[in-house]
Parts: C-alpha cells; sequence; structure tokens
C-alpha cells in the first residue's frame, strides 16, 4: 500500500494547499466545525444549563443591592429601582454572548499537551475557539433569553426609552464588543505559555473587568475620577457601551463615535493578539509531549 | 495493667481516644500541604492576587457610599467587616474545603478514592482534609485584618460579649460552609461528576456572600439562610461586630450549623454504605 503523499500523481485527491488564505476553505471549516460545536453542546447540555444559572446571580445580587441604594423613590445616577433591574438584565445578556473561558481552560490545554492536535492543524487555532464559542452562546441564549425576561418581570424593570432604531443600533455595537473582548480575553489566555498557573492572572484580570466594564455598577454612578478610567480602558465599550444603546442612554452621535473607539480598541487588540500569538508558539513546548 | 506501665511509649500509640488520633492526622496533613507550597510557589501568587481582587471590593463599597449614606442598615465600616469575615470563610474554603472536595470527587471517579477507605480512621475527615494548600491562609490572615480595620473605622467599643459573639458564630459560618459543600461533594458518590454544582455554590457564595441579608428581599433571606446557608454564616458574625447580636440570633446560627453537620455526617455514611467503588 503506498502512503498518500503530497507529490503523487497516482489518482489520489490533491492535497489543499494551505499556504494561502482561502475565504472557501475557512467557510467549510466553520461550517463543519460549528456543527460539531453544537452538538457537543446539546450532548452536554447540563453543564450549559448550569453556567445559564450561574450567570443569573450575579445580576440578581446587583439588582438588589443596587436598588437598595436607590431605595424605593430616589434615583442614583440617572438610575432609578427600576432602571437599575433592565440594566443588569440587559448587561446579563451582553455578558453573556461576549464573555469567553478560554483562559481557564488554556492551563489546562498547555498542560496535558492538548494545545499540539490543535497546532498541528492547517488552520489557526482561534477559528475552532470562536466556533465553539458561537455555539456556546447559541445554545445558552435558550436559557439567557426567558432569564433576562423573568428578571425585567421579577423585579419590576422599567423599559422606557427603549425603541426599535436604538435595539438595532445596539446589535453593531455588540457585536464589536464580543470581537474586542474575545481578541482581549484570548491574549490573556496567551499567558499559559509562560506561566504554569495562570489562575492569579486570571482572578486579577476578572475582577478588574467586571468593575470597568460596568457588570457591578453603570459607569454614570462612579465617582469622576473611577469613571474617567473606566472610559479610557477598553472594558466599558465591550458591554456597559451595549447595554446603554439598547437602553436608549447613549444616542445619535454617542453611538457614532462609541463605535470608533470599538474601532481603535479592536485594530490595537488584533495588533496585540498577531504579536503575543506569534512569540507563544515560538515558547510553545507540550509538557505532554 | 503492669505490662501497660512497662512500656509507656507502646501504650502511647495504641490507646489514643478518637479526638487525639483525629487531630494527628489533620496535623499530618497540614505539614505536607506545606511541603506541597514550596513546590509550587505559584500557588502562594494566587493567594496574593485574591487579595488584590480584595481591593477591587473596597472601591465598589466606596461607590455605594458615595451614593447613600446606608446600605439596608449597615454604614460602610460595617461592609467593611462583612467583606473581612467573607474573605476569612473563602481563604478557608479555598485552603482546605475546596481542594480537597475536588480530590474526593476525582478519587471517586478514577477509583483511588477506595485506599482512602482502608485507611484506620474517620473516613469523612481523612476526605475532608485530604489537601491542603497553606497559601490560602493569607487569605484568612487578610479576613482577619480586615476585621481589625473595619473595628477601627467603626469607632465604636466593641464589648467583650459581642466579640465572643462574634468568634462563635465565625466558627459556626465556618461548621454550615464546610457542611454545606461537604453535602454538595458526596453527591459524587452518586453522580460522579459535581463541579458544576460546586460552581454553583461558589458563585453564589462569591456574589450573594458578599452582601448582608438585609440587602435581599424576604424569600431570597430565607434562602440564604436555610437553603444555602452561605448569607447567615458571613452575616452574623459581622453583624456581631457592626451592631450587635442578640443570644438568640447566636443560637439560631448555632442550631442550623449544627442541623447542617449533623445531615453531612448521615448524609456521608449513607453514601458510603451505597459505594461500590468505580474500581470494583
Amino acid at each position: 500500500m503506498t502512503a498518500p503523499s503530497r507529490t503523487s500523481l497516482d489518482g489520489l485527491e490533491p492535497a489543499p494547499d494551505f499556504s494561502r488564505f482561502s475565504w472557501r476553505a475557512l467557510r467549510q471549516y466553520y461550517r463543519g466545525e460549528f456543527a460539531a460545536s453544537i452538538a457537543v453542546n446539546v450532548a452536554y447540555r447540563g453543564s450549559v444549563g448550569i453556567w445559564v444559572v450561574t450567570s443569573v446571580i450575579q445580576p440578581i445580587v446587583m439588582i438588589v443591592v443596587w436598588r437598595t441604594v436607590a431605595g424605593p423613590t430616589g434615583t442614583v445616577g440617572g438610575y432609578t429601582a427600576s432602571r437599575f433591574v433592565t440594566y443588569f438584565a440587559i448587561m446579563m445578556l451582553v455578558n453573556h454572548l461576549t464573555f469567553i473561558w478560554l483562559m481557564w481552560e488554556f492551563e489546562w490545554r498547555v498542560r496535558e499537551g492538548t494545545f499540539s492536535p490543535l497546532l498541528l492543524r492547517p488552520i489557526h487555532p482561534i477559528h475552532k475557539d470562536i466556533s465553539d464559542n458561537v455555539a456556546y452562546k447559541v445554545i445558552g441564549l435558550i436559557g439567557i433569553l426567558p432569564a433576562m425576561v423573568i428578571l425585567i418581570l421579577a423585579f419590576h424593570g422599567d423599559l422606557s426609552g427603549m425603541d426599535p432604531l436604538q435595539l438595532i443600533a445596539a446589535v453593531p455595537a455588540l457585536v464589536g464588543g464580543a470581537v474586542l473582548r474575545f481578541m482581549i480575553e484570548w491574549v490573556l489566555a496567551l499567558s499559559a505559555f509562560w506561566m504554569t498557573k495562570t489562575t492569579a492572572l486570571n482572578n486579577f484580570y476578572m475582577s478588574v473587568q467586571t468593575f470597568l466594564s460596568g457588570g457591578f455598577a453603570p459607569l454614570s454612578v462612579f465617582p469622576p475620577l473611577i469613571a474617567a478610567i473606566a472610559n479610557w480602558s477598553p472594558f466599558p465599550w465591550t458591554q456597559a457601551f451595549v447595554a446603554n444603546v439598547a437602553m436608549g442612554r447613549t444616542t445619535g452621535v454617542h453611538i457614532l463615535s462609541g463605535y470608533g473607539v470599538q474601532a481603535i480598541w479592536i485594530a490595537a487588540a488584533f495588533g496585540l493578539l498577531r504579536l503575543v500569538w506569534s512569540r507563544a508558539v515560538r515558547r510553545y513546548s507540550a509538557v505532554g509531549a | 495493667m503492669s505490662s501497660e506501665t512497662a512500656d509507656p511509649r507502646r501504650s502511647q500509640t495504641v490507646d489514643r481516644g478518637p479526638l487525639a488520633h483525629g487531630w494527628v492526622i489533620v496535623r499530618t496533613y497540614v505539614r505536607l500541604g506545606v511541603l506541597n507550597v514550596a513546590q509550587y510557589r505559584g500557588e502562594f501568587y494566587v493567594a496574593l492576587a485574591n487579595v488584590i481582587t480584595l481591593a477591587t471590593q473596597f472601591v465598589g463599597i466606596a461607590v455605594i457610599f458615595a451614593n447613600t449614606s446606608d446600605l439596608g442598615g449597615w454604614t460602610s465600616a460595617g461592609l467593611v467587616a462583612l467583606i473581612g469575615v467573607y474573605t476569612i470563610l473563602s481563604g478557608l474554603i479555598a485552603m482546605v474545603i475546596q481542594p480537597s472536595l475536588q480530590q474526593l470527587m476525582e478519587g471517586i471517579r478514577l477509583g483511588t478514592f477506595d485506599f482512602t477507605l482502608t485507611k484506620p480512621a474517620d473516613s469523612q475527615l481523612l476526605a475532608s482534609v485530604a489537601v491542603v494548600s497553606p497559601a490560602q491562609a493569607l487569605n484568612i490572615v487578610f479576613g482577619a485584618g480586615i476585621v481589625g480595620y473595619a473595628c477601627i473605622r467603626m469607632g465604636t467599643m466593641i464589648g467583650p460579649l459581642q466579640w465572643l459573639y462574634f468568634c462563635l458564630t465565625l466558627v459556626f459560618g465556618a461548621a454550615i460552609v464546610y457542611s454545606f459543600l461537604t453535602l454538595l461533594g458526596t453527591c459524587a458518590f452518586w453522580w460522579v461528576k459535581v463541579d458544576n454544582i460546586l460552581v454553583v455554590f461558589s458563585a453564589v457564595f462569591g456574589q450573594a456572600g458578599r452582601w448582608p441579608l438585609a440587602v435581599f428581599p424576604g424569600w431570597m433571606r430565607v434562602v440564604l439562610s436555610l437553603v444555602i446557608p452561605v448569607g447567615l454564616a458571613v452575616t452574623i458574625p459581622a453583624q456581631a461586630l457592626a451592631g450587635g447580636l442578640s443570644g438568640w440570633l447566636v443560637l439560631a446560627s448555632g442550631s442550623v450549623a449544627a442541623l447542617f453537620f449533623v445531615a453531612s455526617r448521615a448524609f456521608w455514611r449513607y453514601a458510603l454504605r451505597h459505594y461500590t467503588g468505580a474500581s470494583a
């Protein structure tokens, strides 16, 4: 039996040429990989369900706390108690659609050597991660969307100021936020190539991220200095911006400038990602290999 | 009679009571944990990073009290004390409870837990202290520091009785958290993979445990006191310092702790009777 070789002329299918970038190949890859990811997430629907339950807890607690701060009639940073409910309910959805878990997984991937087969594939491993991520988000939405509605109904959220145009404007903001957050956190995950234990860095990142992205409170309730720090960081542009557009708090030209800020951060994050990735792979030596 | 006195060393090793025996086990595992720290120094940085994480919680409290003067009857100093209690309890969980449970689940899945059962000591104790990561003791120290700082900021004299109540309810809180987690971990005998349940617990503890019970609506207070009693475990000790506790609340907290401890013990025994072993 002759081993198939790239140069053979014996009627074997010619080996695909991956040296050139091909949209067609990428599209095919995504179609297959996405179907597989969906199947995996459906198979582990119990775990997905548990994760959905976990992601509901934080918004509930934040709603309860800020409702107490605002009191039944007062406002804090322009938010009444029932506006806080809407804000955190929407933020839950935005968080679900933008977060990634890979910084917790890369340590294990590097340690157990499961990165090796991914690197051997003739396609950048990020595509598999993107596909897995999108598939998980789609399956998780089945739980998160009803949870959001229940939160708004149970805690009497105030939906005034929302309108269809604002919701449409929130969609590109959401996509931009998801892309930006994916890149930032994927770069963070790459730290596993240099560190054997990444939990410390991840915990630190998560606490800063939750705070500056608006997960702890809307940015308008922050004291001016902290609000300024947050606005100059990329984090609110991944989440709070999206929620503000959806709620009708950010309008008109501010939406456009927000898209602009997202674009600048995405470009910067993309540059960083390429730089760190090329160095990370050179450093890689699988422990399991 | 005469043979016992003739060989005192022998009587020392054989006639030890179950409590002293248990203590030796705990000490041995703590010592092993210390040796492990020397091996993986990275763990220490994990604990240190948790301390940095605390800083964001203080900023959070500052943000809240920039907008209000009290949160459900709690002052900012009281809330700091609560964060201190939370830090102590989460340090305890991260130091011994969580890693040991993880080991237990792994042991059940791989069959290595059977070796634990062959050892001549209480299996629940062995499983509960199987892994100790002393680096996390840093969290407990920091938690105690935060509590101290909060007391200074409150500026009121805290009477000896309230300090006693604080210590008592803190022990009850630790017992509640331990028993609850053990109850969850014991489910591994049937379901093998209960990591996800522990994730839900960490989320509830990590989010709801950092706030006083008073901010929650009635039904959630009941859940956080009796069903997933993390609110009770954290709030009651902090309240002893922040506003003072009545003896009844101490008694209530003690009863919940006793109830959960007895339940965890009974459930463990029940689980062992039904355990067949993964390797068998």
